[in-house]
């Protein structure tokens, strides 16, 4: 729909330029205040967006355009291109230490949808024929062990808790243990929900990081999360070194321009996307399908 | 950035910071074009004395439609807490029952979300932390039935406020919406001639999409008023100017942490000079 709109926009900037062979920079221009609206609208970073912006000017200006396309089409195409291209060009996987138990930790801003994720992941590698173990390591939310008790109940899951007086890293430390002993080869950590500012938990993130050398470190991050996504995700970066992200509540109606930001500023990978409340509503990230949602195809 | 004229650069400095704060495109073109005018108006020629201009018509625009009270007249009131996954409704229903308590009122609590994981039981956890007591029915149940449930509680108990909880939902499900609006109906049945509030959470770090929560929101709950949580974090919320300016609903309270006291009235001035730091 707003697709359309950019579209429609796009081709009548181009409207009096039908039969032209080359795009020049007033025409490019002209059609890059339409597609920076549209990325804006969509909450991508203000920055990013001036940067990917100034990329595709540049690769544009003076770009033949295609014979079965029209100019505005043809930007569009561009436009397409490089988003997708930004987005990571190959869908990734959970990457599995070859000495089991591999170790997935969960990390993120509050409410994401950490707790709920760590289900669905459970649940997914499960029908891959691994015996996950999932972790309560969130000591503070009110109820979060018993969320992640009646979640790991709902996907047939074990769920290795030690109530909530234990440091974190301890109760991840031991978890691994009791894997090895129950013959359990993944690990799921789900961890409390933090502000990238709270220096203090993001400390006690650290510390369980480093107490378990987690082989994938997930930033667990909301679709719908506006201009301050490349904050959260520096920050998170810059504390633990993710390896990847998951974008929850996809299944709403949010652009999601957020995904455009994160990558920008950390260069790791969407592994998946949170599609639902249903703990088999996750997905492997398309990012083609998120480009074209970005410009709202 | 030091400015001597009041020029293009500095009008674009401060879309940038309207747009960071997620304002949004049109909004921050809106109040950008109305600063131009005021500039015209003013004759201001002082380029320092723009952001002042600037942050009063933020600030008027919310002042329009401010009002921190909540409408709880009558014994019972009810408190409805709506809003998308996630977003703080039951930390915030956990922080305005103690409020209330503080102030005199006796409080009961509706474990309205009978659906998410563990739901009713952090919500329980809430009231314990205030002496609330708290009516729930098993996870998986009716919604509207532990609503019923509640009021006739309310009413009984000689209750001043009855607050609930809803689950989580985005609101382009249709089923989801539709299970709200029972939920609502029976409220609206059972509630003639008490005072009512319905308050739509919205966390700060939403960008846009909050314009689109709002709206479905408020058609089928007739919201009243907008709690903003997340406060506390870097972002700044600004999609709140939006949304209290296309649909005429206050901001009624912020949401600063995780804690009890964590929730304050919102004030227009301090949220806007907020927006610039
Ligand atoms: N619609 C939808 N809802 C989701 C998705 N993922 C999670 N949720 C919901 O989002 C809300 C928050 O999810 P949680 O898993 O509790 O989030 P969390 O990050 O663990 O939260 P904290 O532990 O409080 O930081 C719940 O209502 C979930 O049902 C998703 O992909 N789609
Ligand atoms: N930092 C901060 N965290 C908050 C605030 N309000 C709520 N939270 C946290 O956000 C997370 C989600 O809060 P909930 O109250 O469970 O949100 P909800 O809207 O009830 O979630 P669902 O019922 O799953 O839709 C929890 O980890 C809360 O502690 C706030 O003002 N600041
Ligand atoms: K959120
Ligand atoms: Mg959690
Ligand atoms: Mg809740």
């Amino acid at each position: 729909m707003i697709f359309e709109g950019l579209a429609e926009k796009l081709q009548n900037t181009f409207s009096k330029l039908k039969g032209k062979g080359k795009l020049d920079e007033k025409d490019v221009n002209a059609a890059m205040r339409e597609v920076k609206m549209a990325l804006l609208e969509a909450d991508v970073n203000f920055k990013v967006v001036k940067d990917f912006i100034s990329r595709v000017k540049e690769r544009a200006v003076g770009d033949e355009v295609l014979e079965s396309l029209t100019p505005g089409q043809h930007v569009i195409k561009i436009v397409k291109d490089e988003l997708t291209h930004l987005m990571g060009e190959t869908q990734s996987k959970i990457n599995f230490s070859n000495k089991p138990p591999t170790v997935i930790m969960m990390a993120g801003l509050q409410g994401a949808g950490k707790t709920t994720t760590c289900g669905k992941l459970a649940k997914l590698l499960k029908k891959e024929g691994k015996r996950p173990l999932l972790v309560a390591g969130d000591i503070y939310r009110p109820a979060a062990i018993n969320q992640l008790e009646v979640v790991g109940k709902q996907v047939e899951v074990p769920v290795f808790s030690m109530g909530d007086k234990e440091k974190p890293v301890n109760i991840a430390k031991e978890s691994i243990l009791h894997a090895e002993k129950h013959g359990n080869d993944v690990v799921i950590i789900d961890t409390a929900g933090r502000l990238h500012i709270d220096a203090n938990l993001m400390d006690e993130l650290k510390e369980i990081d480093q107490g378990v050398n987690p082989h994938e470190k997930l930033l667990v991050l909301d679709s719908m999360t506006g201009q301050d996504a490349v904050n959260v995700a520096k920050e998170f970066n810059e504390t633990i070194e993710i390896n990847g992200v998951i974008l929850t509540k996809l299944d709403g109606d949010t652009r999601g321009g957020a995904a455009l930001s994160i990558r920008a500023v950390t260069d790791k990978p969407i592994k998946f996307v949170g599609m639902g409340e249903k703990l088999d509503e996750l997905e492997a990230f398309h990012p083609d399908r998120m480009a074209s949602r970005i410009l709202g195809m | 950035k030091s400015y001597t004229k009041i020029d293009e650069d500095l009008f674009e400095e401060l879309e940038e910071i309207l747009i960071t704060a997620d304002l949004g495109v049109n909004t921050t073109m809106e109040i950008i074009d109305q600063l131009r005018d005021r500039v015209r108006e003013n004759k201001t020629t002082d380029p320092m004395e723009v952001k002042g201009l600037l942050k009063e018509l933020l600030t008027e625009a919310l002042e329009e439609v401010a009002d921190p009270n909540l409408n709880l007249e009558t014994t019972p009131s009810v408190i409805m807490v709506v809003g998308v996954n996630g977003v703080g409704k039951t930390t915030s229903i956990g922080k305005i029952a103690h409020k209330l308590k503080g102030e005199g009122k006796k409080v009961l609590l509706a474990a309205g979300d009978t659906f998410r994981a563990g739901a009713i039981d952090q919500l329980k956890i809430w009231g314990e932390r205030s002496g609330i007591d708290v009516i729930s029915h098993q996870e998986g149940s009716d919604p509207a039935a532990v609503v019923y449930d509640a009021i006739q509680a309310a009413k009984s108990r000689k209750v001043d406020v009855l607050i609930c909880d809803t689950a989580g939902r985005l609101h382009n499900k249709k089923n989801l919406m539709n299970e709200l609006g029972k939920v609502f109906k029976i409220v609206n049945r059972e509630c003639d001639g008490l005072s009512r509030e319905s308050l739509l959470v919205l966390d700060a770090t939403t960008g846009q999409n909050a314009i689109q929560q709002a709206k479905i929101f408020k058609e089928v709950t007739n919201i009243s008023g907008l709690v903003l949580t997340k406060l506390d974090g870097t972002a700044k919320g600004g999609i709140v100017i939006s949304v209290s300016k296309e649909l005429k609903v206050p901001v009624k309270l912020i949401g600063v942490g995780e804690k009890l006291e964590d929730l304050q009235s919102f004030e227009p001035k301090t949220f806007v000079e907020a927006l610039f730091d």
